[in-house]
């Protein structure tokens, strides 16, 4: 397919947005790699940056969440998998407001630009972590970056809710108004509910993120007093001109940033009920349940705010509620999984490489699922939230179980969009070397955590006596961590060779049954379900969305 | 019993009357009058005359939505702030807010407003009947334009008016002593919130204006629609938010 640049075609938007993504993750690895090796070589010189000041540390953690949560986690596995084949899935020509969507990808584009930005204005990048808490992201006066750099921040955020906003109404509207005759709601793939979901997610949250924005601009710009409270001193000045709250911040901040992990995650779990139907040649044991559990955890998780903030000095009562809404997330959740599991039982997987990721995706999503429950008692979180277990809890499930669904939508739509298949023998290589260095990066951080190595510090230095038995885990984690980079080369590898050289691809060459393998001219009313796989071991064992229904008698 | 109570035998509904009858009751498509008068069976582009017109109406719907959650925000915000405070010296807790009264003149901005909203749902209306279209096809001129463009004219002049009177308010404001940046924080919410509400209502204008030059420019009768039509509901939209902001400017300092 030839790629326009200023084109409103739904699909090659898409693609847009998956190379933004690969733009802001490339960036967003290096820096995280830049990370790993500070932290166990800390007066390495480094080419081009020097030995790392403990600011430039900061930033690097600052721009590195930034990156990957807004520009890898919130746009490939949501408008950027939509965009390939959203449309096609509900049976629409294209989307329903085409150029809005062209508008939206641009001013992403354009966020990721400004943001880039902040690495080379004077002072550099903010260092105020990916959630900018106040005061420090508040007063320009309070650290190197947190001037210019900051401002930028300020604006690509600001940009990107608008773009996000755009993008959610624009797939709304395709998918409540554009679906085919008989696309029932009982008839939609998983991924379209879990797109639906994430969509209405997206305008409840990033508007109000969108408003805490403006708030601390203002309070940066034209004297206000939001989030700057009375007698803050920052380098020997009194900054505070009002009894400002810095726990404001955090409410809007994580209204918005907790639903945003479901709307990194929730496609995820959309496309892998898809591809455990599609590799099982199995039905989802209740799709109604599990199109409700989706639901659910949206919901819900527009109710646990609060339990990023149990030490941040909120009401302990409000943190007892916020514990329960936590905890009942767990429930559907765990639904969820049953099923995935109730449809994996019995065996006969067809294990091809996006089996593979999105069972990859399941195993992150237990595996760092699991701590929720943990983190989410506030008593426990008193000790753990500042150390590493925090960080290895989010990099597993929302991290690793997103990149793993990304991973599985690209191996799996990759003959829908360049007519060949990708190379498996490559595709398995890259998936176990990056499923085992995964788990050897992120699940020691849970050990370290817990011995109480804390987060956001850039070397271990100082009088605790645990720091050095902890420095054989933290160079075991770098080497993981870059031997994780390195497998990545296989993938870009295997995407940009099979494009030429790969494999044709037969036209349905999953044996799918959704409608975004449907023959080109095929337009007629949907009368099946999403996943009429059949378990019977004859030579049509599925029957595609596409298909006319059997006749009844 | 009287004659006229006799109990007549309800047709009894069948499923399948067999050759020759209505078709099968079960099959029959809801709405419209018989096979293939659903729109809805239909691909999308090809699902009637209404079918742009919701799909815009659904969009600024969303959008709306959207814009709602973002004045939410600013509105718990002024909550939140306002209870704030912090421990004087002698262990008492003191808040810097201190209520605002609002100027007098917004009583009337808000009447304006009121009052556009009531051109604008003229204009709209003006734009929906459907001997128009009739007309229209004859070559007997646009009356549907000619009817909405005075309401039109009408609603930027009411919407102009209530953006002077804001500015207004701001003035008085500023001599009274209030600036954004004063210490106060109901100072910084008041300018924050009209600014906010004032920049949508600048775009509503400037929508407006535009719909009135796509009301000549526009040849599909169906365009002209979408672009009144959707320029009413954001209206109407931001009309509504400005009563809740307004009562909390007043009633909740």
């Amino acid at each position: 397919m030839r790629l326009r640049l200023f084109t409103t075609n739904h699909r090659a938007l898409g693609i847009l947005y998956l190379f933004l993504a690969l733009a802001a993750v490339t960036v967003g690895t290096l820096l995280s790699l830049i990370m790993r090796i500070h932290r166990v070589w800390p007066n390495l010189a480094l080419p081009f940056l020097g030995v790392l000041k403990p600011e430039g540390y900061l930033a690097l953690v600052t721009m590195h969440g930034t990156l990957m949560v807004f520009f890898v986690l919130t746009t490939a596995p949501q408008i950027g998998f939509a965009n390939l084949v959203l449309p096609e899935q509900i049976g629409a020509r294209s989307m329903a407001f085409p150029r809005l969507n062209a508008a939206a990808f641009w001013l992403t584009a354009v966020a990721l630009l400004v943001l880039l930005a902040a690495f080379v204005v004077p002072q550099g990048a903010p260092i105020s972590g990916w959630t900018s808490y106040p005061p420090l992201s508040a007063i320009a006066a309070a650290g190197p970056g947190q001037g210019a750099g900051m401002d930028l921040w300020l604006a690509s955020i600001g940009i990107f809710c608008f773009a996000s906003w755009l993008a959610a109404v624009n797939m709304l509207a395709t998918i409540l108004g554009e679906r085919r005759a008989g696309m029932s709601w009982s008839h939609m793939p998983m991924t379209v509910w879990a797109w639906l979901i994430t969509s209405i997610l997206t305008l409840l949250v990033f508007s109000v993120l969108l408003a805490a924005i403006v708030l601390l601009f203002s309070d940066r710009h034209f004297g206000s007093s939001f989030f700057v409270p009375m007698g803050d001193l920052v380098n020997g000045h009194i900054v505070g001109r009002g009894d400002g709250s810095p726990l404001l911040w955090l409410h809007l901040f994580w209204f918005f940033g907790h639903p945003e992990v479901y709307i990194a995650v929730l496609p995820g779990m959309g496309l892998a009920t898809s591809l455990f139907a599609n590799f099982a040649r199995r039905r989802p044991v209740t799709y109604r349940l599990m199109a409700a559990m989706l639901v659910a955890i949206g919901f819900l998780g527009l109710l646990v705010w609060g339990h990023h903030m149990f030490v941040s000095g909120m009401n302990p009562y409000a943190g007892t509620g916020f514990a329960l809404t936590t905890m009942a997330i767990a429930v559907p959740s765990t639904v969820e999984v049953l099923c995935w599991l109730a449809m994996l039982w019995g065996g006969g997987l067809l294990l091809r490489t996006p089996m593979l990721f999105a069972l990859g995706f399941l195993s992150f999503f237990i595996a760092g699922g699991l701590t929720g429950p943990l983190l989410a008692q506030p008593a426990l979180d008193m000790y753990l939230h500042n150390t590493f277990f925090v960080v290895a809890h989010f990099h597993l499930v929302m991290a690793m179980a997103g990149v793993f669904s990304i991973f599985a939508g690209i191996y799996y739509w990759y003959p829908l969009i360049t007519g060949r298949m990708m190379n498996e023998t490559l595709g398995k290589v890259h998936f176990w070397i990056t499923l085992i260095t995964a788990y050897g990066t992120f699940f020691p951080m849970h050990l370290s955590g817990l011995a109480g190595e804390p987060r956001h510090y850039e070397r271990l230095s100082g009088p605790a006596t645990s720091f050095p038995t902890l420095l054989p885990v933290e160079r075991g984690i770098t080497h993981s961590a870059l031997l994780l980079a390195g497998a990545q080369l296989f993938f870009l590898w295997n995407v940009f060779a099979s494009a030429r050289r790969g494999r044709a691809a037969e036209p349905n060459p999953w044996e799918a049954t959704t409608l975004e393998w449907a023959p080109e001219n095929e337009r007629g009313r949907v009368e099946r379900g999403p996943y009429e796989y059949e378990i019977a071991m004859n030579e049509t064992n599925f029957h595609p969305q596409w298909e006319r229904a059997a006749k009844e008698e | 019993m009287p004659a006229t109570f006799t109990r007549h035998p309800v047709e009894i509904e069948r499923k399948d009357t067999g050759i020759g009858g209505k078709p099968p009751l079960d099959r029959r498509p809801t709405g419209g009058g018989g096979d293939g008068d659903n729109w809805e069976n239909r691909p999308s582009g090809r699902r009637g005359p209404r079918e742009l017109l919701g799909r815009y109406r659904l969009g600024v719907l969303f959008a709306l939505a959207g814009d709602l959650m973002f004045f939410v925000a600013l509105v718990s915000a002024f909550f939140v702030r306002q209870s704030a405070g912090h421990f004087d010296a002698r262990e008492n807790y003191v808040s810097d807010w201190h209520p605002l009264a609002v100027p007098p003149i917004l009583w009337i901005n808000t009447a304006i407003l009121i009052l556009s909203s009531l051109t604008m749902e003229m204009a709209r209306r003006q734009l929906f009947h459907e001997i128009d279209v009739m007309d229209e096809w004859l070559g007997l001129g646009r009356p549907a334009v000619k009817r909405a463009a005075p309401w039109l004219v009408a609603t930027v002049v009411l919407g102009s008016l209530f953006l002077a009177g804001q500015w207004i308010a701001w003035e008085q404001l500023v001599q009274q002593g209030f600036y954004y940046n004063s210490p106060d924080p109901s100072s910084h919410f008041f300018y924050l919130i009209t600014g906010t509400h004032g920049i949508h209502l600048l775009l509503g204008v400037m929508a407006l204006a535009a719909a009135l030059a796509a009301l000549f420019v526009l040849r599909r009768v169906e365009l002209r629609q979408i672009v009144v039509d959707c320029t009413a509901w954001y209206w109407h939209t931001m009309g509504l938010f400005w009563i809740f902001l307004f009562a909390l400017l007043v009633f909740f300092q």
